[in-house]
């Protein structure tokens, strides 16, 4: 039954990220961190049942508050600061996209065989799915082109990292946990202070704008 | 962990950071220019203090934190760096200058948080004070406002935060790795006694290298380095170039003992000589055409972070107390180095290598310190960086890396060459075009009006008078350079026993 509800959230959460590549619009790519990051703490709380383990617990509590509800809503309002509804013009078609996407889980598999050799556990097996959430992060931080799509890549590249921490490892030790969560939440509070303040000098948050340093 | 050294160690962090509250407080009171300066001086104190402590008790850890020579000689490093950038940075005492609070309390903070970094013994822990120090550097790049300053701030954080993001990935399959032992503790993963599996350390120790060097700036992670070290405030380039990269470099040093300790000497040999030699070769082809003087300063400390890198990969204890030594070198140089460019272009109003000529007879209290800091910069003999560069290359040839250090030779001669022909350009050249023809660059006036603002000069007022601010700090700073080359003697006990820790050794 927990390995079910166990594959099931690392599923949404890899279809979550997926589905990143072809909807373009911003407010649907917010949805879409919503409810990546309660899969995130519904893999937590599942975890937390099979240990026992109340901190993980407390972690669950923690990455929906933070992944599901701050970082969506930072988001959201960088995003009306901005004038950004939609992307228009990334750097892939969403086609070659989702092909990407197919190759970067692939090699998701072939990377974590690792981690798969080292921890026999059922939740060590589900591990690529956290890598390749990672690697699709890169890829939507690498086509996007407007500074919200950047934020967002930035962050199912993190929840990539979170999942890995959970399913490789039972989570990380909360002290750390707790830094992680309050270093994410800053940097996407900079990036959004920056994203206004780049609306003010160049006119908009389209980052092919950023051209005036060069060697 | 006893009493003293618990206070000794938790001083560096806590004192600037309650610094950092203050100088929020005082928002616009004149005293906030000295929170900078004096939270270096508490961690420059403190680590001085923590050497002797450290090498006669031994390693300790208390909780998250440890103490040991290496973080206490770094810490020293550090604060005396941090002490140079910030003194030397500060308004002179008769221009009429406006303290930002906001701008001392992020100094601070960033302090704190390379000191955390240092002494953290939790590899997750050293992750978030990482991390921390780009949160708290983020507005100091993009302080002067304008178009450049958010792009290079952009740039710094999304780079700066994706890199280090693959450093979190390696730190949480390093803690997979240690199975049931469950931990993160730098000082139980190099003992040796925790069961590791093996092809998993591997590719959580590359990773954490990896996304380490982003921050650290080595090629090919380095793109981010020039564009926030030539747009920061001089005093921030001179934190930032002369410090932070050598604190997230420390980072890769103790992940290199943790991946020995597990499998076997010198397992990031490879990983750390290509990227050495790669920093080289981006330094070595972007300092002979480059066009702008800050910049040409952040190539070449791309140039010295590969050296370090190359000294990391050779491993021995010549190398690594060589690259110790090298850190504290470079840093005090190149501070110093930002800060008098920075007082340059105020001075002068152009950030181009083309509009500053003949300095030499024109400001010779410009010239001066800038030709000196160069010569220092490029290893004159007299000078400890000399001795460090002779130290790596001499030990890698030791270790069977001959042709490595021969490649490196070659490229360091470029970069020297490039280097030497901007600054006897910049020093003795004859004058050339006037500042009026260049006067309608707008991301080079945009840059003096701030640079001149924070200096409390009038904008544009680089002929009638131009801040100075204090010389001494720079005299000092170069001083201790020059005298390095004798420095190895009293230094040579510290520096052993730091590397001996990295190798992993009992000091």
């Amino acid at each position: 039954m927990t390995t079910e509800t166990l594959a099931m959230a690392a599923g949404v959460l890899l279809l979550t990220a997926v589905m990143q590549l072809w909807r373009r619009s911003v407010s649907g790519a917010i949805t879409l961190l919503v409810v990546q990051g309660a899969a995130l703490a519904g893999l937590a709380a599942t975890l937390a049942a099979v240990d026992g383990d109340t901190e993980l617990y407390l972690v669950a509590a923690l990455v929906l508050l933070v992944k599901a509800g701050v970082l969506p809503a930072v988001l959201s309002r960088t995003a009306t600061g901005t004038a950004t509804s939609r992307e228009d013009t990334p750097r892939v078609a969403p086609t070659t996209g989702l092909l990407l996407a197919a190759g970067l889980t692939t090699v998701a598999y072939l990377a974590a065989q690792p981690v798969a050799a080292a921890r026999p556990a059922a939740a060590a097996q589900t591990v690529p799915v956290g890598i390749a959430l990672v690697l699709i992060g890169f890829l939507i931080l690498l086509t996007r082109r407007q500074a919200v799509s950047q934020l967002v890549g930035f962050i199912v590249l993190d929840n990539g990292i979170a999942a890995v921490a959970l399913l490789a490892a039972g989570g990380v030790p909360l002290v750390v946990e707790l830094g992680v969560m309050l270093d994410v939440v800053l940097v996407v509070l900079v990036l959004r202070v920056l994203a206004g303040r780049m609306m003010r000098a160049f006119g908009g948050s389209d980052l092919a704008e950023l051209t005036e340093l060069r060697d | 962990m006893t009493p003293t050294t618990l206070i000794l160690t938790l001083l560096p962090v806590v004192g600037p950071a309650l610094v950092a509250a203050a100088a929020l407080a005082g928002r616009r009171a004149r005293w906030t220019d000295l929170a900078a300066p004096a939270s270096a001086v508490l961690i420059l104190v403190c680590g001085i203090a923590l050497v002797p402590v450290t090498m006669h008790d031994g390693p300790s850890v208390w909780g998250v934190l440890r103490a040991d020579p290496l973080a206490a000689y770094l810490l020293a490093v550090m604060g005396a760096v941090a002490a140079t950038a910030t003194w030397s940075g500060m308004a002179p005492r008769w221009a009429d200058s406006r303290p930002d609070g906001w701008f001392a309390a992020l100094m601070c903070l960033f302090e704190a948080a390379m000191a955390a970094a240092l002494v953290a013994d939790n590899l997750g822990v050293m992750w978030v004070a990482v991390e921390a120090t780009t949160i708290a550097t983020a507005f100091l790049v993009g302080y002067r406002g304008g178009r450049s300053a958010v792009e290079a701030a952009w740039k710094y954080v999304v780079l700066g935060s994706v890199g280090v993001a693959v450093a979190l990935l390696g730190i949480v399959l390093l803690y997979a790795a240690t199975g049931s032992a469950a931990t993160l503790s730098w000082s139980a993963l190099v003992s040796g006694s925790i069961p590791m599996d093996h092809g998993l350390t591997r590719m959580a120790a590359a990773l954490t290298a990896l996304g380490l060097a982003t921050k650290a700036g080595l090629a090919p992670m380095h793109s981010w380095l020039p564009d926030a070290h030539s747009q920061a405030p001089a005093p921030v380039s001179g934190l930032m170039s002369g410090v932070l990269l050598s604190v997230a470099f420390s980072g890769i040093l103790r992940v290199q003992a943790v991946s020995d300790a597990v499998l076997g000497p010198h397992s990031l040999r490879s990983l750390l000589l290509v990227a050495g030699l790669a920093s080289l070769l981006v330094a070595a082809l972007l300092v002979l055409t480059q066009r702008d003087y800050k910049r040409l300063l952040a190539y070449s400390s791309i140039e010295h972070m590969g050296l370090l890198a190359l000294g990391a990969a050779v491993g021995s204890p010549l190398a690594l107390g060589a690259v110790l030594l090298h850190i504290l070198g470079h840093g005090l140089a190149k501070a110093s180095l930002f800060v008098v460019a920075g007082r340059i272009l105020a001075a002068e109003g152009s950030a181009r290598i083309g509009d500053v000529r003949a300095l030499l007879t024109r400001r010779p209290a410009l010239a001066v310190p800038f030709l000196v800091g160069m010569v220092a910069l490029l290893g004159f003999p007299p000078f400890g960086l000399f001795v460090t560069e002779l130290g790596i290359v001499y030990a890698g040839w030791q270790q069977g890396l001959g042709w490595a250090m021969a490649v490196a030779l070659v490229l360091l001669l470029v970069v020297f060459a490039g280097l030497a022909r901007h600054t006897l350009a910049m020093t003795l050249g004859r004058p050339g075009r006037s500042r009026a023809e260049t006067a309608h660059d707008t991301v080079h006036s945009d840059t003096v009006h701030v640079d001149g603002a924070l200096h409390g000069a009038h904008p544009h007022g680089g002929r009638h008078g131009y801040p100075d601010g204090p010389t001494a700090p720079l005299v000092l700073a170069l001083g201790v350079v020059g005298l390095l080359g004798l420095a190895v003697l009293p230094l040579r006990e510290v520096l052993t026993s730091a590397a001996t820790l990295l190798i992993g050794g009992t000091p």
